[in-house]
């Protein structure tokens, strides 16, 4: 568990006596080099730093001077707030689709989550034939791009059918958010097995040991042993894919019609319809990124962690 | 299933999240309680056993789709398995514990992944409908048209570009600020982009990007500074070829983060003492960077150069949001969704299945690279 170590080293300068180490490492950073950070960091936050602005003028300001001028062109107004919740296309509000992103997102945290745990404990702790080679293959399930699964998963959830013969009773137009549940929740699998093995396969194998020497069933390892010890994993890999939910445009785009779209892609409808309507459009960017920055601050050292222990996934 | 989904679609939002949250809680639950139950001896759990797997597969497929020939399948697989259980080596109960830990993972891949995966890649060589076999048609239809090779170009463009400007600038800026005062805050400044949707990101650049006619006063940043050095307002994502580099300016933002994070994590890690030693040898710091810094975070550098372009590979939203393929932008992904809403099944699987193919090499040598970083871990 290194990754978790050398996060702590990254998140922050660790105080101490003067070395010679730390005199030459000093000397590297010179002035230039704070400049020029200096610089990266105020691209980096600039454009941010404008959206969130604007989302505050009055909207006639807003397209008609630059948030730049913001202290010759005084004014603060919330309006613009009110007027994007309410705005939307013809099926769903913004404040609806707001709803909505936590309605999917939750779920589609929650479930796979779970699922993957089981898998990974029984692939970390318990013996069968064929499991490295079992394994091996959910890894390469990786490598797969979501868009290879997207249409026919859709028509299955559509038709009910695999190659034309019958296998589930089709969703049909009612099922709300089932389809984009059940989606999000399969294409995280592959990487929440293989993320969540390599923690838990690192317990030492004395513990597991220990506990089924005292009559402990697997069962009772995974939940009063496993689950607690995995807790920082868990929580690392639940942050990723809360954000990666919240965040995604196309599984959305494909599974949730109507009335159950998500903000990401009623935004991005709106960007399409209304493109210059900077007004309601830096309001509701604003708002669709609100959450994943709260949950972004509160729970960073999570969030590197997770970042320093795997890959992404798509 | 689909009555409870249709049943539970007419609640509230809110009200649902709960419902089937513990919902599907209660069924993990009561697998867990039968994984406890299951390698007991006696009589009375080698019934429970085999009511369990035959009852299981049967309820199952009455659940998702109520064929009753199939249930009858479920039926006896489920007493197979019952017996394969019952004289597995590992004692009676085991095998039964395993699949219950495993199988929810695996059916849900099969289902969900493999078998779809299988099925766009017989899509991919089928006509719009998916009725009749067409050879390579879709394949040589995207290399032949002018907007298909552009797709293809504007791909590749994202890749040779994105990974290696963000690595760049990721890596200076990890270097600049090692060990400065604030150097949590510098990171967090940078690092943020990050947990904001490709959306919101592709709207606050739209709006840094905004064009007004010269005698207006401008709104978006970039074009006012055109016009403080003097120059007339750009329209920067209309104009090909220049637009797609502005376009993968915002993903070279949200990924630069990333980058840097990494990589200064792995700069954390470089041995003082070569640091020190290179020093007294009287190297300058760009020597001794290059000589020593480099060549110890290299497989870092690797992991963070092909996961970026993995990333640019697969981009989507950006394009989708800000200019939806239009002025030549389009990419793959883009084009296999436009495909797709255009009802051109085969299209919309052939550009996926090129996209794989793309995507494949790459993500095997960042695996090897993962694993290989671990080990020296």
């Amino acid at each position: 568990m290194s990754t978790a170590t050398e996060t702590a080293a990254a998140a922050g300068v660790i105080p101490g006596p003067e070395t010679p180490t730390r005199r030459v490492k000093r000397r590297l950073t010179s002035r230039t080099a704070t400049i020029a950070a200096l610089l990266i960091a105020i691209l980096w936050t600039v454009p941010t730093l404008g959206l969130l602005v604007s989302s505050f003028r009055p909207p006639q300001e807003v397209v008609s001077t630059g948030w730049w001028t913001i202290f010759s062109n005084v004014g603060f107004t919330l309006d613009n707030y009110t007027n994007v919740l309410a705005a939307g296309n013809s099926q769903l509000t913004m404040a609806q689709a707001f709803i909505n992103s936590i309605a999917i997102t939750i779920p589609a945290t929650v479930i796979p989550l779970v699922i993957a745990a089981l898998a990974a404990y029984a692939f970390a702790w318990m013996d069968f034939k064929g499991k490295d080679a079992l394994f091996i293959g959910v890894f390469a399930l990786q490598i797969v791009p979501i868009q290879m699964a997207l249409v026919p998963l859709l028509q299955l959830f559509a038709r009910g059918e695999i190659f034309g013969v019958p296998v589930i009773a089709a969703f049909g137009d009612g099922a709300g958010y089932a389809q984009v549940w059940i989606a999000h929740s399969i294409f995280a699998l592959p990487l929440a097995i293989f993320l969540l093995h390599n923690f838990i396969s690192e317990i030492p194998a004395d513990v597991i040991e220990a506990a089924r020497v005292d009559g402990a069933s697997h069962g009772q390892i995974f939940f009063r042993i496993v689950l607690p010890l995995t807790m920082p994993a868990l929580a690392s890999f639940g942050i990723f894919q809360f954000l990666w939910v919240w965040n995604d445009l196309l599984v959305s785009l494909i599974f949730a019609d109507g009335t159950v779209a998500p903000m990401t892609k009623l935004l991005a409808e709106i960007t399409g319809s209304r493109g210059q309507d900077w007004p309601l459009l830096t309001a509701g960017a604003f708002l669709s990124i609100l959450v994943p920055l709260i949950v972004f601050f509160a729970l960073q050292r999570y969030f590197v962690r997770g970042l320093l222990a795997g890959s992404t996934k798509g | 299933m689909a009555d409870f989904f249709r049943w539970l679609a007419q609640l509230p939002p809110l009200a649902q999240v709960p419902i089937v949250i513990l919902a599907f809680l209660a069924v993990v639950g009561a697998v867990l309680f039968f994984i406890e139950i299951a390698p007991r001896r006696g009589r009375r759990y080698t019934i429970i056993r085999l009511a369990v797997s035959v009852l299981v597969p049967v309820v199952t497929v009455f659940v998702v789709g109520s064929y009753t020939w199939a249930a009858a399948i479920g039926a006896v697989v489920g007493g197979i398995l019952f017996l394969v259980d019952y004289r597995s080596r590992q004692g009676a109960g085991y095998l039964l514990q395993l699949w219950c830990f495993l199988l929810p993972a695996i059916l849900m891949l099969v289902i969900g992944l493999i078998v779809p995966t299988i099925q766009t890649a017989v899509q991919a060589f089928m006509n719009s409908r998916g009725t009749e076999f067409v050879g390579i048609d879709n394949f040589v239809w995207i290399f032949t048209q002018p907007s298909g090779v552009r797709t293809v170009v504007n791909t590749i463009v994202w890749v040779l570009v994105t990974p290696v400007v963000s690595t760049i600038a990721g890596l200076a800026y990890a270097v600049f600020i090692d060990k400065s005062r604030g150097e949590k805050i510098f990171k967090v400044l940078v690092f943020m982009p990050m947990a904001i949707s490709f959306v919101g990101a592709s709207i606050i650049w739209r709006f840094m990007y905004t064009a007004r006619p010269a005698d207006q006063e401008q709104i978006g940043l970039l074009n006012q500074v055109i016009v403080w050095f003097g120059g007339t307002p750009y329209d920067f994502l209309a104009n090909s070829p220049l637009n797609t580099l502005f376009l993968i300016v915002v993903l070279i933002w949200v990924q630069t983060g990333f980058a840097m994070v990494v990589l200064s994590a792995a700069i954390k890690g470089v041995p003082t003492e070569q640091l020190e030693a290179a020093e007294l040898d009287g190297t300058s710091p760009w020597q001794r960077f290059v000589n020593v810094t480099v060549p110890s975070i290299r497989s870092s550098l690797v992991v963070v150069l092909t996961t970026i372009s993995i990333a640019s590979l697969k981009v989507f939203d950006i394009v989708r949001t800000m200019t939806a393929g239009a002025n030549d932008t389009s990419v793959i992904a883009n084009e296999m969704y436009t495909q797709f809403k255009n009802f051109e099944t085969g299209r919309s699987a052939a550009f996926a299945v090129v996209l794989f193919l793309l995507v494949l090499p790459i993500v095997i040598y960042n695996a090897r690279q993962i694993k290989k970083q671990r080990e020296i871990r």
